[in-house]
């Protein structure tokens, strides 16, 4: 009987050991989903850090002036972030491998100082790594002073790279208060 | 018997009065507590679910308000696959797998206890989840079951309860699974091989595995959840970096294996219950074993179908839908084993007979729909859609609850000893099968035409599929005071049972139970069985 409790002790302490494993394994997943994600190029959409280069890197093949892509531009504000944000131009037609400056003005429209990040994406998916974001607004965290205007420049390059099906390329982004109790309070409400 | 608790446990009565069931380590009581348990929250969550259908019986805004109506789909989602099913099949592990395989008792009775305790405490804090919002006025959980971010990062305090919930619920089904699988493995009477367990025994071993290895990983994410929420972490919030699509991929190879956990102890149960009213052994019994083992195999790796829609490359979503039909071959080749094992039986219809019959043919119809989900074109399509709702009730209702249903048939007189009222049950089975059907099949087609899920209001071109929902729900819902009723007249009296209920079983199936008297002894096989040479 007693070598039976044994046995037991040995098979449940193995199990239980897996599971500590695989607790571990759900935590593990969080590097190895950006790892994953950037050697086998699923996710490059959400990255903010994606397509950060240098100019010369890109312009390699030189600017094709009889290929002209629209360039569509889109914000979005998440939660209740007080802010406006525009592009000067919501779409412009670009030809690739030249280097093309748009400017995004976000006006804070409260007396605090708000903090936001903003998350890049692009559609269709397949030309994100054809798009290079040279200078981005998004590269860091944005602070606007109570009411301050800002002028936020974004500089970007269309590789020659990108397939001829892609006439249209949308970038849109969604800017997120770094300050989630401000967001927490807005949506909280049960009616 | 080598210490003195264990003398004292084998040559005593139960306690009497309260300790019995607060302090037992028998199987049987808790296996008891395990099904009393399953069908109080079987209640409660069809409660919800009624109340659901009474907001959608028409178009428009009557009863429920829009974060009410997702906080009780949430609940029900919950309570149904956590608090219900989940409990319902380890009771019967509880009380059958010991006396199925010839075992004195559980591997380790006291864990068994524990796992089993901290259910009720995971059951009130589910309820807390739900009422707090109306204590510290702030959002409900209105994120449905999968949790996502960011509304579950962004909901109130109901979700920390939600989350503690299902860090209660996880720890108990993984203490539980330790303990059927350790069991398993070690306390099989002498002779019994691994091939000569019964079907339900190993769908256990395997489902047990399972919820081991992909328990601990829901555990880790709702974790990180919570990190998010309240220690300044950005695992999923995309203003701090994160990745909110990164929590769907935890969840799902969670949520996916978690179908498989809901399933196969039915599938166990099947494959003893269609031996027994066919009076022949289970059709290719090893390539059965077999085929479960793979389609563990196979479900462990092909969580993103639910997220076609999130904007994976093609090769990786091309992956996710093979691998997804694949599973349709070990799963069909179930289901036709079930079928070749009643072919050129002598068969009889007995309630536990009907729900087997019936639950081939309707699982096999979420099947169908399961494949179609499955291919990414198509799935863009019915994604979110009541489609898929009808697709998942077609899977859950037949292929986890009827299973345990039938399983309640068979076994209800085993475990009381009375027969219970045949003429009742297959009313019981007539009025559940309909109502079931009319209440999801019309689904089917709402969710073609583009009704969404998890909305508190629809379109009135949706109105009679919808009206026609929600008065068979209802029928749906009232059959199981119907259920409750048999139980209760089971257990308190009827035609006495005899160890062997079911002539059939003696050449249909290989488990001990039969051997023992109805009801069971509190204990039985203290000393191992002597099994018969083959």
């Amino acid at each position: 009987m007693s070598s039976q409790v044994d046995k037991n002790k040995v098979v449940a302490k193995r199990l239980l050991l897996a599971v500590i494993g695989m607790f571990g394994f759900g935590f593990a997943m969080v590097p190895l989903y950006t790892l994953i994600c950037d050697v086998t190029g699923i996710n490059k959409v959400g990255d903010a850090s994606e397509g950060r280069v240098a100019l010369e890197d890109v312009i390699h093949g030189g600017v094709n002036e009889d290929r002209l892509i629209n360039v569509e531009f889109d914000v979005t504000l998440n939660g209740d972030l007080p802010w406006d944000v525009e592009p000067e131009v919501k779409k412009m037609q670009v030809h690739p491998g030249k280097a093309y400056e748009v400017v995004f003005t976000a006006v804070n429209k409260t007396d605090d100082n708000v903090i936001t990040t903003a998350v890049p994406g692009i559609t269709p998916w397949q030309a994100t790594e054809h798009f290079s974001k040279v200078e981005c607004f998004c590269f860091n965290q944005q602070k606007l002073k109570p009411r301050e205007v800002k002028a936020m420049p974004l500089k970007f390059v269309i590789a020659n790279e990108l397939p001829e099906k892609y006439g249209t390329v949308t970038l849109s982004y969604t800017f997120m208060n770094t300050d989630r109790s401000k967001v927490n309070k807005k949506v909280a409400s049960i009616h | 018997m080598s210490t003195d608790v264990a003398h004292d446990a084998h040559h005593h009565g139960p306690p009497a009065g309260f300790r019995r069931w607060l302090f037992s380590t028998n199987h049987k009581d808790i296996g008891t507590m395990y099904l009393i348990f399953a069908l109080v929250m079987l209640f409660l969550g069809g409660a919800s679910a009624m109340m659901l259908r009474a907001e959608l019986l028409y178009p428009g805004i009557q009863i429920l308000n829009p974060d009410l109506y997702n906080n009780l789909l949430t609940n029900h989602a919950l309570i149904m696959v956590f608090g219900m099913v989940m409990p319902a099949a380890a009771g019967m592990a509880n009380w059958m797998i010991p006396m199925q395989i010839g075992a004195p008792d559980m591997a380790l009775p006291r864990l068994n206890n524990l796992s089993f305790w901290l259910l009720p405490f995971a059951g009130t804090m589910l309820i807390i989840s739900m009422i707090a919002p109306y204590i510290w006025g702030d959002t409900p959980v209105n994120t449905g079951w999968t949790l996502y971010p960011p509304l579950s990062v962004q909901a109130g305090i109901g979700m920390d309860f939600s989350i503690f919930t299902l860090h209660i619920l996880g720890i108990s089904s993984i203490l539980a699974s330790i303990n059927i699988v350790t069991t398993i493995i070690n306390m099989r009477a002498p002779g019994m091989g691994w091939m000569d367990m019964p079907l339900f025994v190993w769908a256990w071993f395997l489902t047990g595995l399972l919820l081991i290895m992909v328990m601990p990983v829901l555990a880790g994410g709702v974790t990180m959840l919570l990190f998010d929420r309240h220690f300044g972490t950005a695992f999923f919030d995309a203003a701090g970096g994160g990745d909110p699509v990164l929590f769907q991929h935890l969840f799902w190879f969670f949520g996916h294996p978690e179908v498989y956990v809901l399933l196969l102890p039915s599938i166990g149960v099947l494959g003893l219950i269609v031996p027994t009213f066919s009076r022949k052994p289970l059709f290719a019994y090893k390539p059965l074993v077999y085929s479960m083992m793979l389609l563990c195999a196979l479900g462990m790796v092909v969580w993103a179908h639910h997220q076609y829609t999130v904007g994976m490359s093609e090769a990786v979503t091309n992956y996710f839908m093979i691998g997804t039909i694949l599973i349709s071959i070990p799963v069909g080749y179930m289901l036709f084993s079930f079928i070749f094992t009643m072919w050129r039986g002598s068969m009889t219809f007995e309630t536990p007979m009907l729900f087997a019959i019936a639950i081939v043919l309707m699982f096999s119809f979420a099947g169908v729909t399961g494949v179609m989900l499955a291919v990414v074109p198509a799935d863009l399509q019915y994604h979110d859609t009541y489609f898929v709702v009808a697709h998942f009730h077609y899977a859950l209702i037949p292929g986890a609850v009827f299973g345990l249903y039938a399983g309640v048939f068979y076994w209800l007189p085993k475990w009381t000893g009375n027969m219970y009222d045949e003429k009742l049950g297959k009313i019981f089975f007539w009025w559940t099968t309909i109502s079931f059907n009319l209440t999801f099949f019309p689904q089917h087609f709402s969710g073609l035409a583009g009704m969404p899920r998890r909305i508190v209001d629809y379109s009135p071109i949706f109105l009679e599929f919808n009206f026609i929902s929600s008065i068979s729900a209802f029928a749906f819902g009232a059959s199981h005071l119907l259920f409750l009723y048999i139980i209760i007249k089971t257990i308190r009296g009827g035609e006495k049972a005899g160890d062997m209920p079911w002539d059939g079983a003696q050449v249909g199936t290989t488990g001990l139970e039969w051997t023992v008297p109805s009801p069971p002894p509190f204990h039985t096989f203290e000393e191992p069985p002597v099994l018969k040479a083959k």
